[in-house]
């Protein structure tokens, strides 16, 4: 039967939108990135180094930040945040340092996520340097100290005295960028050498 | 819009004569079924796919009531009671209660506004035939080794990704059958609302069920693409090493949430709003007064549609979101229960002061309006932010939504068929057997999910095999009224049965004494083919 021409144009129309929705649900995968970039409401932090540009410090008020780590289902790493808690200044520079220790005989390769409640304060954790921003490899029995700095803006509203930041440490051995990149410091720094 | 009207009229006379030409008899057999292109075969088609889908999913139904019947694991292991929770669900959203109103699309949106025939009928072939495929390949995968899917109906990452097993191909697959079947049901809906309407049915005198699944279709071609999108998503994390929800990889298990309940929540509402459509024609039949506020039904329907868009985080509250989303998903969904408060006082006021009657689908649309306003009541309890703390994931979100699903979109499927299966068989059904149906439904359903409320507030979680002793008693009350309420369908099958083989009285054309609108100006039974040459609506 052949179809009158309004409902062919109705027809291609409607696919239009079909098609359209279905590339919508994909694009809602770099939308909600960016959302929640802009309003930090899932707890992610910068993924790559940031600048130290706190002009000043505010001596006047302190903000605890709180670490914990866990690790992730089947990763068998012992992982702990050295200092767990720690009183900095807005504006003022940190360091603190998480241990790590791969109990196994074989190889991983390991990445931290990390993850801040309440989500809000992630937009005021600024780090300059983290494990979190790269793959980590540990060969087996291996250990190693991985430090993090970071300070908190001076923005940070009067009210948020207190967040946590959470580690979780995942097994990306499978899918790891390269075993043997031999650019990362942390490859091979103590290895099995018992 | 006067100009569509006409282009419309013109249409319609052309596929008329066309259709004409080609199908002077009935083709006989089997191939009649398989290669009809006729709306109302398609109809009839879809509505016994849904009932052996209801069957089939209320099978499952009665092996989780027959493990929760008692505190412990009796019966099943609790792999399997997963996956009968996961595949009931699935079945009756995507294959009883969406086939059942694609079906009565079919049959009655051409019949009300003066239409030969669905504007595309190849494809409503098509839409139809592949949904068995569909069904056919999510049971299959319960028969693999390692089992069918177990992740529950709503299938979040990481269950459905890290932690299922191969079988979930199989579901992605059926689950994009469906989706496809659907999304070509509601554009057929569609072009044929908007191209074949009779002259002279503009816009504001169409019935209210073609208004409502008017509606519905845009919601279904909206989100089903998000939903084929969302288990494509699952499909690739899981087996070609993509991390859309897996933190390691820099994805979101909580964004996987977000994508479907933007698709979950529409959805909810493509399973109610055919059925408001349905009371809507019911209710002033046996009160016999024209439906009070006719147009505010329709803008009722068309923000309900609208702000389904806006709420989908109501269920998510507990995953962590930031106090002001929490208020803004909170009012938003309140807000939605102003136009549905609308929909069930325009019902009453129709009911206000006319001379009612109580056939069978009047009492189950009044049933309908009671006990879907028990569920809305409840979403609305479920709304509220920080009592959702406590409601989430409990045996209460059960009852609420079998509350608007069962009692109210089931009921309104079988207010539906009671309305027009003498139209479409020229026959009276057994009206005793009817009632029988209706009052042990009635009694069942209620015995069956309103004590879930009471084991839910006490906190008993969704989805498990086994509970703490303190819920037996309203658990085994709960699995009576589940067995009480299977059984009683298949009063309704004998009673289907009876009709369809041509047994009672014959009616007239009109059937209900009250009825309007075009189909009940046709024969009884309707004929195969009608309004080939298009009625003139005054
Ligand atoms: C006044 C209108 C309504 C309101 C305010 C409302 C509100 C809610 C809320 C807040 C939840 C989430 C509860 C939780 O998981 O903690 C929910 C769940 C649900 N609602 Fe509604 N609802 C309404 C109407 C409906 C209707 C009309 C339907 C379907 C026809 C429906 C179907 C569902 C379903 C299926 C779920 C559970 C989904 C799941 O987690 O498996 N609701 N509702
Ligand atoms: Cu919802």
């Amino acid at each position: 039967m052949a179809k009158p021409a309004s409902n062919r144009a109705m027809v291609t129309r409607l696919v239009v939108i079909v098609v359209g929705m279905f590339g919508f649900g994909f694009a809602l995968v770099p939308l909600y990135d960016v959302f929640c970039n802009i309003t930090g409401i899932n707890g992610k932090t910068n993924a790559s180094a940031a600048v130290y540009t706190a002009k000043e410090i505010d001596r006047s008020r302190q903000v605890t930040v709180e670490f914990l780590t866990r690790t992730h289902t089947g990763m068998p790493w012992e992982f702990r945040a050295n200092t767990k808690r720690i009183k900095v200044h807005p504006g003022e520079m940190a360091t603190v340092n998480f241990y790590v220790r791969n109990p196994m005989r074989k190889d991983f390769v390991a990445q931290a996520i990390p993850s801040v409640s309440p989500g809000e304060a992630a937009l005021f954790l600024n780090k300059t340097e983290c494990f979190c921003f790269n793959q980590q490899p540990l060969a087996g029995g291996g250990e190693a100290t991985m430090p993090m700095s970071f300070y908190v803006d001076p923005q940070i509203p009067e009210d948020m005295t207190y967040f946590t930041v959470q580690y979780t440490l995942f097994d990306v051995t499978a899918r790891a960028d390269s075993l043997d990149d031999t650019d990362n410091p942390f490859l091979n720094r103590t290895g099995r050498s018992d | 819009m006067s100009k569509a009207t006409e282009i419309s009229s013109h249409d319609a006379g052309a596929t008329a004569a066309h259709e004409d030409h080609h199908e002077h008899h009935i083709p006989k057999g089997v191939m009649r079924w398989i290669l009809t292109t006729n709306h109302k075969d398609i109809g009839t088609l879809y509505l016994w796919f849904s009932f052996i889908m209801f069957l089939t999913g209320g099978a499952m139904a009665m092996v989780i009531r027959a493990e929760l019947f008692q505190p412990g694991l009796q019966i099943v292991e609790p792999d399997f009671f997963n996956q009968m929770t996961t595949v009931h669900g699935l079945i009756m959203v995507f294959g009883a209660v969406m086939p059942a109103f694609v079906g009565l699309a079919n049959w009655l949106i051409p019949m009300m506004i003066g239409a030969p025939d669905m504007a595309l009928p190849r494809m409503n072939n098509w839409s139809f035939w592949i949904l068995p495929f569909a069904f056919a390949i999510l049971l299959a995968s319960l028969f693999t080794e390692g089992g069918g899917p177990n992740f529950g109906w709503t299938f979040y990452a990481p269950l459905s990704t890290t932690y299922s097993n191969d079988s979930t191909a199989l579901f992605v697959f059926s689950v994009h059958i469906m989706g496809i079947s659907s999304i070509m049901g509601a554009i057929n809906v569609i072009v044929t609302i908007f191209n074949m309407r009779a002259p002279g049915m503009n816009w504001m005198k169409m019935p209210l069920f073609v208004w409502t699944w008017l509606i519905t279709a845009f919601l279904l071609i909206a989100v089903m693409p998000v939903l084929a999108g969302a288990v494509t998503m699952v499909l690739t994390d899981k087996f070609f090493g993509t991390s859309f929800f897996d933190a390691a990889g820099g994805g979101d298990p909580v964004m996987f949430q977000h994508i479907f309940w933007f698709f979950g929540h529409p959805e909810v509402y493509i399973m109610i709003l055919p059925a408001f459509g349905i009371i809507s024609h019911i209710v002033p039949t046996f009160a016999r007064k024209p439906l009070f506020g006719y147009a505010s039904m329709v803008y009722a329907t068309a923000s309900i549609a609208l702000l389904s868009f806006i709420v989908w985080a109501h269920h998510m509250f507990t995953t962590g979101m930031p106090v002001y989303m929490e208020m803004f998903f909170m009012f938003a969904t309140m807000l939605i229960s102003v136009p549905t408060g609308v929909k069930v006082f325009n019902w009453v006021a129709t009911m206000w002061r006319g001379s009612m009657t109580f056939e069978v689908p009047m009492l189950f649309a009044l049933a309908f309006i009671v006990l879907f306003t028990i569920g809305g009541l409840s979403g609305l309890m479920l709304a509220i932010t920080p009592v959702d703390f406590q409601y989430h994931d409990t045996y209460f979100v059960v009852a609420h939504f079998h509350y608007v699903l069962v009692s109210g979109a089931i009921f309104s499927i079988m207010a539906a068929v009671y309305y027009w299966l003498p139209k479409w068989t020229g026959r009276m059904f057994n009206i005793g057997l009817a009632k029988t149906h209706f009052w042990c439904s009635l009694i069942s359903v209620n015995v069956l999910f309103f004590p879930m409320h009471f084991v839910g507030l006490a906190g008993m979680p969704r989805r498990i095999p086994d509970y703490s002793l303190q819920f037996a008693d309203y658990n085994q009350w709960i699995s009576i009224g589940g067995f009480a309420f299977g059984l009683s369908q298949l009063i309704f099958l004998a009673v289907v049965i009876q009709a369809c083989r041509k047994q009672g009285e014959p009616v007239s054309d009109r059937v209900w004494e009250g009825a309007n609108g075009l189909e009940w100006e046709i024969p009884s039974p309707a004929p195969y083919h009608t309004f080939e040459t298009p009625p003139v609506v005054k």
